[in-house]
């Protein structure tokens, strides 16, 4: 990893005695594409704007490169951010709202002038210098946001949920672009979003939070495959979570049933949670799996067919590209390396943080 | 929903037959002579001496006060519109509720306060600070009319700055501007609809008031109002009443046409 | 420190609104019968208020007028814009153009220009001519508070009610006026306020005998105001003020629960 730029320590916030961030602990990379993923209310907005100088915690300090600029007013913090609905100045034209923080600056003219060129360039909106936002649409406006915060050479980008208003096609155009723009210009981005497909698909890093809480910091890829608890399951598309036994290492009890799984260390006949991604279960002729059941519910996705199968006394989620029609008696086989096993939460407390969302 | 022409109608009507109907009947009486024979004398008449100094001084104290009332104004909108309160209606009600006590009679009080034994004066006597005596001067007249039309500038203010995403302040400052920089070039121009309308909200009624004058100003200090008002309703000159109120219109349209400028989607309305 | 500041200022403006309506207040006690000197507290000038029949004349003229203007003038303006939100934008404009001109124009120059007109077509000068006037500048109040609420109207929702077997009229008081109403609502209160505190227009439209509580105030000012006066607008004042506190104290607190239930993050 390269090197570690921020340092969020210890950070508590509340709004009107109620909770937002709790003791929160977060190392960002320089040149990471961190992802802050959670529901509404998680926190994830109050740690952005803690970051960008909007908020100040109750408690705990934020570092920036050696530097504590915890009451750091905004504008004089190396970051710049991109605003959730853009927050464009609409009595400027393009040209002036992206020459905004460089005048302040006192830049040269020549030098604002190229900033503008290549910024529109970048974001492939040239020849839009003159026009005022109002007359963009929003895909054109949020590049004009992005523009704006970039010709100032932060060394961190913050991006509040830049795409959140954005129709499909369009987000998923704009998401490649953000990728190659943080590629291009080779800095941080801190990137908040409630979308996990969006986080799956962007960062480096993905920080799984709720309830003031951070449940889970990986790569998408270790997120997903194995998620630490009930909620991070849930929340990372779909999946089957299963309250089970682990009989020894390596041997969990399923519904009745004894599946051979690839986890250890976690005791004999401990009650454990397993998750199990509905396209790693594996439908077979009846008998032949580790468990029999019934097809309940049939819809077809296009990619695959998405079927919900009785077996064990819980509906099993299924995705595969075979078709199984309703009614039909199937067996369920799971491959040892895709059962996924977590710790039941410790305190009903915990839990309720995990359901609650 | 589908198109009820006929409904427009009661609208169309009633603003016809009592606005633009008596707007012509201003320009007609103010354009003609008893006798009904056209004629611009009653429209150069505001250049005679008396007239002009009315209108001059009217000019003088309407824009004295129209700034009084914006340099008091704009901080207070400022600070009511950082308040956040969801109570948009409480502050709207703030400044409407004292119109629940009489006009006039509110004017009158400043009599009572401001005179020369009045509650002012003691409580500056007691703060060892000199006494004031504006009562029927134009001071006075000034006071008057800060009084009676500050809500209407801190209204459109108060409205068009709270219509200022938080936002847009925060790209300012996250782009690097500091308190000042942020104040002048992004939520002075924003609020610049509110500005035209608190304006000509006040400046109208300051320059064409009579009641005011005739309150607080004693009976020496003649404003264009008290002119026209006297040609109504004690010369029953209607055609010099109604030429002066053409020239009057003409301020009034040029406010008209700054608003319909600055404020094409009605931003800074009141309400 | 500095919202404390913050703080005096607001109070010193407020100060600075409300002196005067408690200068009246004080002076409807004052048992000496100029406004210059203080006598005492008395409640007499509340008891002879309930034998001055001109001021209490003049105080029914001007709640007659002010609660018909207001209603009428709600009820055409309501009208006005719906009739409006069908309109191409160019008619639109101009009907909004027109009903700006009574709110930006000078109120002597509306109060003469009725004038002329109720003299040229030989009107009867009196309440029937105050209550037109009247009537005419509270129109745009009405307009201004509900345009902005007809804009805001989902314009499938009454589609929708006739979707669902609504007759166009039905569906316009079962799902359009619901949603207009609070604009309906607080430009009756504006037009009912204006109205109560008019004094320049019906100065020129009232002729001669009849009066409301404005133009008798300005016929006294010479004579000195009775201060049965001050009684009468202490008593009109703190009605609306109790008036105003019971309808606020209920959905004040409502709103309090809904601003602690709402997350401040929101992403």
């Amino acid at each position: 990893m390269s090197k570690e730029l921020i340092h969020l320590n210890n950070i508590s916030k509340s709004f009107d005695g109620q909770m937002v961030l709790d003791e929160l602990n977060l190392t960002i990379h320089e040149n990471e594409f961190v992802t802050l993923l959670g529901p509404s209310g998680c926190g994830k907005t109050t740690t952005l704007r803690i970051l960008g100088g909007f908020a100040t915690p109750d408690a705990g300090s934020v570092v920036f490169d050696g530097q504590d600029i915890t009451n750091l007013p905004p504008n004089l913090r190396p970051l710049n951010t991109v605003f959730q609905k853009y927050a464009l100045f609409t009595h400027m034209n393009i040209a002036e709202n992206i020459a905004f923080g460089l005048k302040i600056k006192k830049k040269s003219k020549a030098y604002i002038a190229d900033k503008i060129r290549y910024a529109l360039k970048l974001v492939n909106l040239e020849g839009y210098e003159n026009r005022m936002p109002d007359s963009l649409s929003g895909g054109q406006q949020q590049r004009i946001a992005i523009a704006r915060a970039i010709v100032n050479e932060p060394k961190v980008l913050l991006l509040d949920e830049p795409l959140g208003a954005l129709d499909l096609k369009l987000r998923q155009e704009m998401q490649y672009e953000l990728i190659r723009m943080k590629n291009e210009l080779g800095i941080t981005f801190v990137y908040v979003t409630h979308d996990q497909e969006e986080a799956l698909t962007m960062s480096d890093t993905i920080v799984v939070m709720n309830q003031g809480y951070i449940q889970q910091i990986g790569t998408p890829e270790s997120i997903y495959n194995e998620p630490e608890n009930a909620f991070v399951a849930d929340f990372i598309g779909d999946s089957n979570i299963i309250s089970a036994v682990m009989i020894e290492d390596k041997l969990v009890n399923i519904l009745g049933a004894q599946f051979a799984c690839v986890d250890t260390g976690f005791g004999h006949n401990k009650p454990v949670d397993v998750v199990i991604r509905p396209e790693d279960v594996e439908l077979t002729a009846p008998a032949q799996g580790t468990l029999n059941g019934v097809v309940t519910h049939l819809i077809f996705k296009g990619v695959h067919y998405e079927m919900e199968v009785m077996a064990g006394g819980f509906e099993w989620l299924v995705h595969s590209t075979a078709l199984h029609p309703v009614g039909e008696k199937v067996g369920i086989k799971v491959d040892p390396y895709n059962i996924q096993i977590m710790n039941k939460p410790a305190s009903e407390d915990e839990e309720a943080v995990a359901i609650e969302i | 929903m589908k198109s009820k022409k006929w409904l427009s109608a009661p609208y169309t009507l009633w603003s016809l037959v009592f606005i633009i109907i008596p707007l012509c009947m201003i320009f007609y009486y103010g354009l003609t002579d008893k006798t009904g024979a056209f004629t611009l004398e009653n429209i150069m008449a505001i250049a005679t001496a008396q007239h002009a100094k009315a209108l001059r001084l009217s000019l003088l104290l309407s824009l004295i006060s129209t700034l009084i009332c914006f340099l008091l104004a704009y901080p207070l909108a400022m600070i009511l519109a950082n308040m956040k309160v969801s109570q948009h209606s409480f502050i709207l009600l703030i400044f409407i509720l004292p119109m629940w006590m009489n006009f006039l009679l509110r004017t009158l009080a400043w009599q009572t306060l401001l005179e020369k034994n009045g509650v002012i004066n003691n409580v500056l006597s007691f703060l060892h600070l000199p006494n004031i005596n504006i009562i029927n001067t134009p001071y006075a007249i000034i006071l008057g009319m800060v009084y009676n039309f500050l809500p209407f500038m801190v209204l459109p203010l108060y409205n068009a700055l709270s219509k200022i995403d938080e936002n847009v302040v925060n790209a300012a400052r996250d782009l690097g501007a500091d308190n000042l920089h942020t104040f002048f070039r992004i939520i002075l121009p924003l609020s610049v609809p509110g500005i035209i309308s608190g304006i000509s909200m006040v400046f109208v009624p300051a320059l064409t008031t009579f009641v005011i004058s005739s309150l607080l100003g004693g009976s020496k200090i003649l404003l264009i109002g008290n002119v026209i008002d006297q040609e109504f309703t004690q010369a029953s000159n209607w055609n010099l009443g109604s030429g002066l109120s053409i020239v009057l219109m003409l301020f009034i349209i040029l406010n008209m046409i700054a608003s319909a400028v600055f404020d094409k989607e009605g931003e800074g309305s009141m309400l | 420190m500095k919202n404390a500041a913050k703080k005096i200022y607001i109070a010193l403006i407020v100060l600075f609104l409300y002196a005067p309506i408690g200068t009246l207040m004080v002076l409807s006690f004052n048992a000496s019968k100029t406004r210059a000197k203080w006598g005492g507290i008395t409640f007499k000038w509340y008891g002879q208020l309930l034998h001055n029949d001109d001021i209490l004349k003049a105080f029914g003229n001007t709640l007659l007028i002010a609660l018909l203007s207001s209603v009428i003038a709600t009820i055409i303006g309501t009208i006005a814009c719906i009739a409006m939100s069908n309109m191409k934008k160019r008619t639109r404009m101009v009907m909004l153009g027109i009903t700006n001109i009574p709110m930006l124009n000078a109120d002597i120059v509306t109060g003469i220009s009725l004038m002329l007109l109720f003299i040229s077509f030989g009107f009867k000068f009196g309440l029937g001519t105050i209550l037109l006037s009247h009537i005419t500048f509270n129109i745009p109040y009405v307009i201004l508070s509900v345009m902005p609420r007809m804009k805001q109207l989902n314009p499938s929702i009454y589609e929708a009610a006739q979707d669902l077997g609504a007759s166009p009229v039905t569906a316009f008081f079962k799902v359009v006026f619901p949603d207009l109403l609070p604009g309906i609502l607080s430009g009756f209160l504006m037009a009912f306020t204006m109205s109560l505190d008019d004094f320049i227009i019906t100065h020129f439209t009232k002729g001669a005998g009849v009066d409301t509580l404005s133009t008798k105030i300005y016929t006294e000012v010479r004579k000195g105001i009775k201060p049965e006066m001050y009684a009468l607008s202490t008593l009109i004042f703190v009605t609306v003020l109790v008036l105003l506190i019971l309808v606020n104290v209920t959905p004040a607190r409502h709103e309090k629960t809904a601003i602690s239930g709402m997350s401040p993050d929101k992403s």
